[in-house]
């Protein structure tokens, strides 16, 4: 047994750790070194586990089995909407939010009214979630001294109200320890962090003896289990009760960012958004480890203590207590007390912040008590305030624990309080994602969710615990059968948690979304559902200013931020933001829109954002801005939006333009070059003949006394050559006409047949002074073709001139072929000539090259004659090509099309 | 006697140029193309070579290159010719070691100076 005093002892040694690493973290955070770190940050979130997790968890499995697992499943899935959450940590930064009623009253307008009715419904909702830590913390006490009934007394009270007063003692030194009243705790934080580790190695330390020091491993405890067939059922995922498995998932879902200690935690003193990222996975673990042992536990207390005697809500201090580990026992009960005080001092730190800037300051500035001391300091007012609601909150905890004694067992009350904090829902995911959501929707939802929390869950406990009448659960408000409380509208079947559950956010969502369709919002509420929806969108250094119009002076604005913030905190505030703004003395500050909004969010991390707005508006001569111009406002921050993304899509096709251009450029510098190298090859192939007129003139004129034959070649050659230039430059402009579309075309009927008669008489002789055979194969009354009959000739006559270049003199063949196919006339003329090779099949085309390198025939060749053939048939929509092979001949062949005929 | 090859894939410019340098005294032998104009150049071993550059098979730049690479024709003088007269082409010839370099159309005159010059004999 472990005497009173060593409990005391290590208790108060304890606590006086948690404080050092408080004081600690505080004096970091003022000096800029802040020792929030993603681990410390994912182990505050552990504050998610209470003394409701520490006992109750296995408490909840001898019932329930498996069930248990949910409330740890819904946080970490809503954990994984990482996007979520880091919208809410981004608004709440943007403006300054202290809480979630700060945050709710914040979206819609900065409403008064909300940031009450969401207080009031939290402090409501989680008073009996306090009373369970309160109650889970004496039921340790009288454990660990072998006491029942909480009747450890100590100076005449009893060891709950004494648990409760050392817990608000705490809660005042760590929360309200600073007298500038700000958002943000970096000491509590970091001692919650401490408190987690701890709770979570008393709990796992109990976990290992239990499972490995009483029984033999996990293997041993569940095959005793086997002997105990009514126990089997607890390790079946029962499928029946999917329908609870759901609502819990939902519920622990919501509870995780919706509990005021845990919006708290995760948004209000998140210090950098990258640190979620670490506590996705982090956080989970954790829950898994503090999850690991509850099974075992459960089934070694069933086992090992007779039905009926232990309360297995104790089984963690109950088991190592058999067994006489005294020390152990120690150990579980601090870190019971962890859990137990570390979600007590958030908890009421966050709701005493909601009463004191939700509740306390709307009355306090109606009241005439403020304008008379118009002068004075109120930083220690507030500080006063908060104080009072954390005594007070757990004052209230106390007299419910004491009043609702033995009614339920933890792990009912806790899921009371989260189907409470449940009812934020709608209004916070619609505040965030759905401009159209209005404070009237948002009072109307959270009104009617309450409403129907209360009458099918709060006070049905209420009756439980005999306080009242249950006669509206047994049959209904006035006998009326579907308003039984826990049957509404005859739906029976659901546990009452499912129940509540589904009926309390229907009639919220329903309530929320039907009223804000129906209203229209105000000013002040359109501009805010502005900021908070498109959050990411809001890159201005100084955001919100353009929307405050009105006369403040700089004096009055100051004055103001002295007696809410204290005068030491309000120069640092004002130094600060004097220097972002450029100026070294903030008296010179301009009392602008600017610096308004900056006074009103530092008053709103003070005192809340309704208040905050409050304030403002009476200290400065604000004109009131209509609906229209907030309208016109926002809507030319959406503009400039569009116009940007306009500007976007103008720099891309910009863009796509300027590539076309240089892809068009780069065409242009082709198109340069190769005319460039067609003058030069034009130039060379002039330059040729002329060399030889000039060479053969000179040699005739220097020497007079030349031999009449030699006299006679050499004038013939001249004449050759200039015939040869002539035709050079003739074909070159002809060539030049058809390419620019210049060219003459004579169209008329063509007999084809008789034009290629024709050519063949006209080059007869050549084929016959070089002993080549040429034959005909001309079809009959073949039909006529529009073409230009001179054209055709040329084609005729430069394939056949070709031809007999080529092929050899005496044995050389040309066949000439007319005939029609594919709805065109062909005409063929094929050579036993050396033929082509695939390349030079496509280079005959080209201007300029000649086929073959036989230098006698050279000067009869342009190397524009095929060139020119093809212009003249492509005109008239026909094709000439060529088909060869080396040493087997060429065919060259064309084709006219025929006349469509006429249908 | 000085021997001159000619190269040339034009026939009346190779009869007009032999014409040429026979009656001023030289010896003379025609090529019509780059790989004739490189047999020829070992066979007749000439002085002097007169070379069109644009020609089938090899141009007249590879030929010079060819010869100018040949120890055996280090003393040979080679003499451009060409109906292609850019300066990149000027430079390009004289760059891979050509003695001179004429273009198309030329003065007959002026190219027989030109090669006596080249051949000392002037």
């Amino acid at each position: 047994m472990l005497s009173g005093f060593v409990v005391a002892l290590v208790t108060m040694a304890y606590f006086g750790l948690l404080f050092a690493v408080a004081r600690w973290g505080d004096a970091r955070a003022d000096a800029g070194r802040s020792i929030i770190t993603a681990n410390v940050y994912s182990l505050s979130l552990a504050v998610y586990c209470t003394s409701w997790t520490f006992f109750g968890s296995v408490g909840r499995a001898t019932s329930g089995g498996l069930s248990f697992l949910t409330i740890y499943l819904g946080p970490t899935l809503m954990l994984m909407c990482v996007g979520v959450v880091i919208k809410m940590i981004r608004i709440a930064k943007a403006q300054r939010i202290t809480s979630i009623a700060d945050f709710i009253a914040a979206r819609y307008g900065k409403s008064q009214q909300l940031a009450g009715l969401v207080t009031v419904i939290a402090v409501i909702g989680i008073v009996p979630y306090i009373a369970l830590q309160l109650k889970a913390v004496a039921a340790g006490l009288d454990m660990v001294f072998g006491q029942s009934e909480h009747s450890v007394r100590l100076l005449g009270m009893d060891s709950t109200l004494l648990v409760a007063g050392v817990l608000a003692l705490f809660t005042i030194l760590f929360g309200t320890r600073h007298l500038d009243a700000t958002e943000r705790h970096e000491g509590m934080v970091a001692a919650i962090a401490v408190e987690s580790v701890v709770k979570l190695l008393a709990f796992l330390a109990v976990g290992v003896f239990v499972t490995y020091g009483i029984y033999d491993g996990f293997g041993d405890l569940f095959s005793r289990v086997a002997g105990h067939p009514e126990f089997a059922r607890l390790l079946d995922p029962d499928s029946a009760r999917s329908g609870n498995w759901m609502a819990l998932l939902v519920l622990s879902g919501f509870a995780i960012l919706f509990l005021p200690r845990q919006f708290q935690i995760i948004v209000v003193e998140n210090v950098d958004e990258s640190h979620l990222k670490r506590a996705v996975w982090l956080f989970p673990l954790y829950l898994l480890l503090i999850n690991l042992f509850v099974l075992p536990l459960a089934l070694a207390g069933l086992i090992h203590f007779p039905a009926g005697t232990t309360d297995p809500d104790s089984f963690v201090l109950s088991l190592p207590l058999a067994h006489g580990a005294d020390a152990l026992v120690l150990f579980a009960f601090i870190g019971g007390l962890s859990a137990a005080t570390g979600m007590v001092i958030v908890e009421t730190i966050a709701l005493s912040t909601m009463i004191c800037n939700d509740l306390a300051m709307p009355l306090l500035l109606r009241s005439t008590w403020l304008k008379r001391r118009k002068a004075a300091d109120l930083s220690g007012v507030l500080i006063a305030i908060r104080r009072t609601a954390i005594v007070g909150i757990l004052l209230l905890g106390y007299v419910y624990f004491r009043a609702a004694g033995e009614a339920y067992a933890l792990v009912g009350i806790g899921l009371i309080s989260f189907a409470a904090v449940a009812q934020f829902a709608p209004a916070m995911f619609g505040g965030m994602y759905w401009k159209q959501g209005t404070r009237a929707g948002a009072l109307a939802g959270l009104l009617a969710g309450f409403s129907v929390w209360a009458y099918t869950l709060l006070l049905p406990s209420f009756a439980r615990s005999g306080w009242m009448d249950g006669s509206f659960v047994e049959v209904g408000l006035f006998g009326i059968g579907w308003l039984k409380a826990q049957a509404l509208f005859g739906l029976a079947g659901l546990d009452e948690i499912s129940h509540c559950l589904w009926w309390s956010l229907l009639a919220n969502l329903g309530a929320y979304v039907a009223v804000s369709l129906a209203t229209t919002p105000d000013a002040v509420e359109l501009a805010q559902a502005e900021r908070f929806v498109d959050v990411f969108r809001q890159t201005e250094r100084l955001p919100g200013a353009h929307l405050w119009r009105g006369k403040a002076s700089l004096d009055e604005v100051v004055e103001l931020l002295k007696r809410f913030l204290g005068p030491a905190r309000a120069q640092q505030q004002l130094i600060h933001y004097a220097r972002l703004r450029g100026l070294d003395d903030w008296r010179r500050l301009p009392p602008d829109a600017a610096f308004v909004h900056f006074a009103e969010s530092e008053l709103a991390a003070a005192i809340g954002s309704a208040s905050a707005r409050l304030i403002v508006a009476n200290a400065t001569r604000e004109e009131d801005l209509g609906l229209d111009e907030v309208l016109d406002i926002l809507d030319e921050a959406s503009q400039v939006r569009a116009y940007s993304r306009e500007l976007e899509t103008k720099q891309r096709a910009l863009e796509a333009a300027t590539g076309e251009l240089r892809a068009a450029n780069e065409r242009l510098r082709e198109l340069d070059r190769m005319k460039d190298d067609f003058i030069s090859t034009v130039t060379h192939e002039l330059r040729t003949p002329l060399t030889s007129i000039r060479a053969f003139s000179e040699l005739l004129y220097d020497d007079p006394r030349l031999a009449l034959a030699e006299r006679q070649r050499f004038l013939g050659i001249i004449v050759g050559e200039t015939e040869r230039l002539t035709r050079l430059i003739n074909q070159i402009l002809d060539l030049a006409k058809m390419e620019s579309g210049r060219a003459e075309w004579t169209t008329s009927e063509v007999d084809v047949g008789a034009v290629v008669r024709d050519a063949m008489e006209t080059l007869g002789q050549l084929f016959r002074d070089k002993g080549v055979r040429l034959d005909a194969e001309i079809a009959e009354s073949l039909p006529p073709v529009q073409a230009d009959r001179d054209r055709l000739m040329q084609v005729v006559v430069n394939l056949l001139s070709n031809a007999v270049k080529f092929v050899a003199a005496d044995s050389g063949v040309v066949r000439v072929a007319v005939g029609e196919a594919d709805g065109a006339l062909r005409v063929t003329v094929a050579d036993n000539g050396p033929g082509l090779t695939p390349a030079e099949c496509s280079q005959v085309f080209e201007k300029f090259r000649q086929g073959g390198n036989t230098m006698t025939d050279k000067p009869q060749g342009t190397g524009l004659g095929l060139p020119i053939s093809r212009q003249i048939v492509e005109y008239f929509g026909g094709k000439l090509w060529v088909e060869s092979a080396p040493t087997a001949g060429a065919t060259f062949i064309f084709t006219v099309p025929l006349p469509a005929p006429e249908a | 006697m000085k021997k001159i090859l000619i190269v040339d894939d034009e026939p009346n410019i190779v009869i007009s140029l032999e014409f040429l340098m026979k009656k001023e005294g030289f010896e003379v032998a025609v090529a019509a193309d780059g790989d004739e104009a490189l047999s020829r150049a070992a066979a007749f071993s000439p002085d002097l070579i007169l070379l069109d550059v644009m020609m089938p098979k090899k141009s007249g730049f590879e030929v010079c290159e060819a010869l100018r690479a040949d120890p055996a024709q280090a003393a040979l003088k080679i003499v451009m010719l060409t109906a292609k007269g850019r300066d990149t082409e000027v430079a390009r010839g004289l760059a891979i070691g050509a003695d001179a370099y004429v273009t198309k159309p030329f003065s007959t005159k002026d190219l027989v100076v030109r090669v006596k010059e080249l051949l000392g004999l002037a």
